[in-house]
């Protein structure tokens, strides 16, 4: 007899995914649906779209979408949730989305520590308008708009979006994971699971940080891609959980100035 | 309904709101509108309803595009330079086709310019003020019992019509105090018809997606012809406006919110010396009272514009009377107020009295 080792999730939709070769999009997207139907919320949970090569989420993700402007997914999300605390409310974004035009409504989502999840992909790049420089893109990286790479002279430093997010008193789930190799695409689906599950028990804001690939806009092979991604995007963005509200699986503890147990950076690797 | 009470206009357009149903509001501060959600941040938590302070007027518009997709009555508030930084928010709603209200308190601009009463949002208001293709429905009150009795006017247009509506009102109405009454019933929100396009439980139905794109060749074009068919119904439907003595008149004021209120004591102080003056007042300034303009036109010779800014409502008068009358204006921008005597010096030049 045979056995169905694996299907396709319920929680993505029969729409074919229209990513390119080797992006991270996809990868994410099932990893995101999976949980949803693993934890069984598929049915009260809303979605939002970004803008950017993910815009096309509303027809992917089997649940009920909305789309709304670049980078606002997190004040949407805070007007659902304060209307619908019954419901799941997740953003998934990009790194222009969320840590460039978006970054005020980052910030104040997590301040305010609301109980929404939010699914930051981290490619370095602006994928859909054809490759320009993004708040993440490394120094000495070449884009469309840093040709000759960037320069921190003109272009600044890239954003490390859980480091920044750390820092704020308010509580919740920070992580950042990768999808470069079967290992990490498994712990990524944990941080993924994790970060649904605090809001679930309603411990506020919740946002896990996945490095990906963008081959396309990197000019690579899928294959250099993964590579760039192991060599050059996570020795600067490192992996790891930044801030969990569950004390058992601290490694490392450390006590801010009011004395709220905080976990800085578990390992990932 | 039936009490009558002593409320300042900022106060009472918030109270009309949380009456007409409002259970969720999201601002951020600005002159001269701050009584709005000051009074809201302990009133809707005594509904059950929620007040957020957002981080900017750009995050409250998203907060509310958020809140009515999952089927809240919702509201925010600012001032012209607030007001813009929605713009981007609106235009989405509208995309989307979602129900919003919101107010704005006008004053003097542009740039930051003070905070004066000012009509100088008239063209940003009646003409959608975002991207795209779309039209708001605009409201504009001129007394406190207007800006209370307004929002519930609102957001009944705004869920039949799946638009955002406002009120377009300024720093004189927003800070003055007088009384009013509501004409109307507590809404019950719970009470409203369902909404078959809100977002939350897909329990025992199909999902649902709300969006303002579609990248199919074709489709939009198709989208935006029925959108523009709504604005039409509009149009024909909801044109609301005040006319005081027209029948004899020999020159018609038209002026709308505070400027029609001094122009109702320039008409009243001309018809003391004889002066046969009229007035029509605009109170939905889109969809703007063109048919009836137009019927004026033929029987009126002389009309005058009088409005808080550079002249802006001049230019839907002109395409309502298409060239059958002659249209002065008189205007004071950016925090002047007009008087009755100034009004009436001006009709008195153009009659050649």
């Amino acid at each position: 007899m045979e056995k169905k080792v694996f299907k396709r999730t319920r929680g993505l939709t029969d729409i074919p995914l229209r990513y390119c070769p080797g992006c991270g999009h996809g990868v994410v997207h099932r990893l995101v649906a999976e949980v949803m139907e693993e934890l069984g919320i598929q049915k009260r949970t809303i979605g939002i779209a970004p803008v950017g090569c993910s815009v096309f989420a509303d027809e992917y993700f089997n649940c009920d979408m909305i789309q709304p402007a670049h980078g606002r997914g997190p004040a949407v999300a805070t007007g659902m949730k304060r209307v619908r605390p019954d419901c799941i409310v997740f953003s998934y974004q990009g790194d222009g989305d969320l840590a460039s035009i978006g970054m005020a409504e980052t910030v104040h989502a997590a301040a305010r520590s609301e109980n929404i999840t939010i699914i930051f992909v981290n490619n370095a790049i602006y994928g859909m308008t054809g490759g320009q420089m993004a708040p993440t893109t490394l120094i000495g990286m070449k884009s469309t708009t840093t040709p000759f790479g960037r320069d921190v002279k003109r272009a600044g430093y890239p954003i490390r979006v859980c480091e920044l997010l750390a820092a704020l008193d308010a509580p919740g789930y920070l992580a950042r994971v990768s999808v470069h190799k079967a290992p990490n695409v498994m712990k990524a689906k944990k941080a993924i699971r994790k970060a649904f599950q605090v809001q679930m028990e309603g411990l506020g804001f919740s946002l896990v940080e996945i490095v990906s690939q963008c081959p396309t806009d990197w000019f690579m092979t899928p294959l250099q891609a993964v590579e760039y991604a192991e060599k050059q995007m996570i020795p600067y963005f490192p992996l790891g959980e930044f801030k969990t509200p569950y004390k058992k699986e601290e490694k490392v503890k450390k006590e801010d100035k009011k004395g709220i147990d905080v976990e800085y950076r578990t390992d990932f690797n | 309904m039936g009490e009558k009470l002593l409320m300042k206009g900022n106060e009472a357009l918030a109270e009309g709101a949380v009456r007409a149903g409002c259970r969720f509001f999201a601002g951020y501060p600005i002159t001269p509108q701050n009584e709005i959600p000051e009074y809201m941040s302990w009133r809707l938590p005594e509904v059950g309803g929620t007040f957020l302070q957002a981080e900017s007027e750009v995050a409250a518009i998203n907060m509310l595009f958020g809140a009515s997709a999952c089927g809240a009555r919702v509201m925010t508030s600012s001032s012209g330079p607030g007001i813009s930084l929605k713009q981007e928010g609106i235009s989405y709603i509208s995309g989307a086709e979602l129900p919003i209200f919101y107010a704005d308190v006008m004053r003097g601009g542009p740039g930051l310019g003070n905070i004066a009463p000012a009509q100088g949002d008239y063209f940003q208001a009646t003409r959608g003020g975002g991207h795209g293709d779309y039209r708001v429905i605009v409201f504009a009150p001129n007394s406190v019992w207007e800006m209370g009795n307004f929002p519930k006017r609102c957001y009944d247009l705004a869920d039949k019509y799946r638009v955002p509506t406002m009120v377009l009102a300024d720093g004189l109405l927003g800070q003055m105090m007088e009384p009013l009454e509501f004409d109307f019933e507590m809404v019950d929100p719970a009470k409203l018809p369902e909404k078959d396009y809100i977002l939350g439980c897909a329990e025992g139905r199909e999902r649902r997606v709300v969006r303002s794109y579609d990248l199919k060749p074709g489709f939009l074009e198709q989208n935006t012809i029925r959108l523009g068919e709504k604005f039409k119904k509009i149009e024909q439907n909801e044109v609301r406006f005040e006319e005081v003595k027209l029948d004899d008149a020999e020159i018609v004021l038209i002026a709308f919110g505070t400027a029609s209120r001094v122009c109702k004591a320039a008409l009243t102080m001309g018809r003391d010396q004889g002066v046969k003056i009229g007035l029509l007042r605009p109170i939905t300034l889109w969809p703007f009272p063109m048919k009836f303009l137009n019927q004026i036109a033929d029987k009126v010779e002389n009309f005058l514009v009088v409005e808080m800014n550079l002249g802006q409502m001049i230019e839907d008068v002109k395409l309502a009377v298409e060239g059958k009358a002659n249209v002065s204006f008189h205007g004071r921008p950016s925090g002047g107020i007009p008087t009755g005597e100034e009004i009436l010096d001006v009709i008195k030049k153009v009659l050649k009295k």
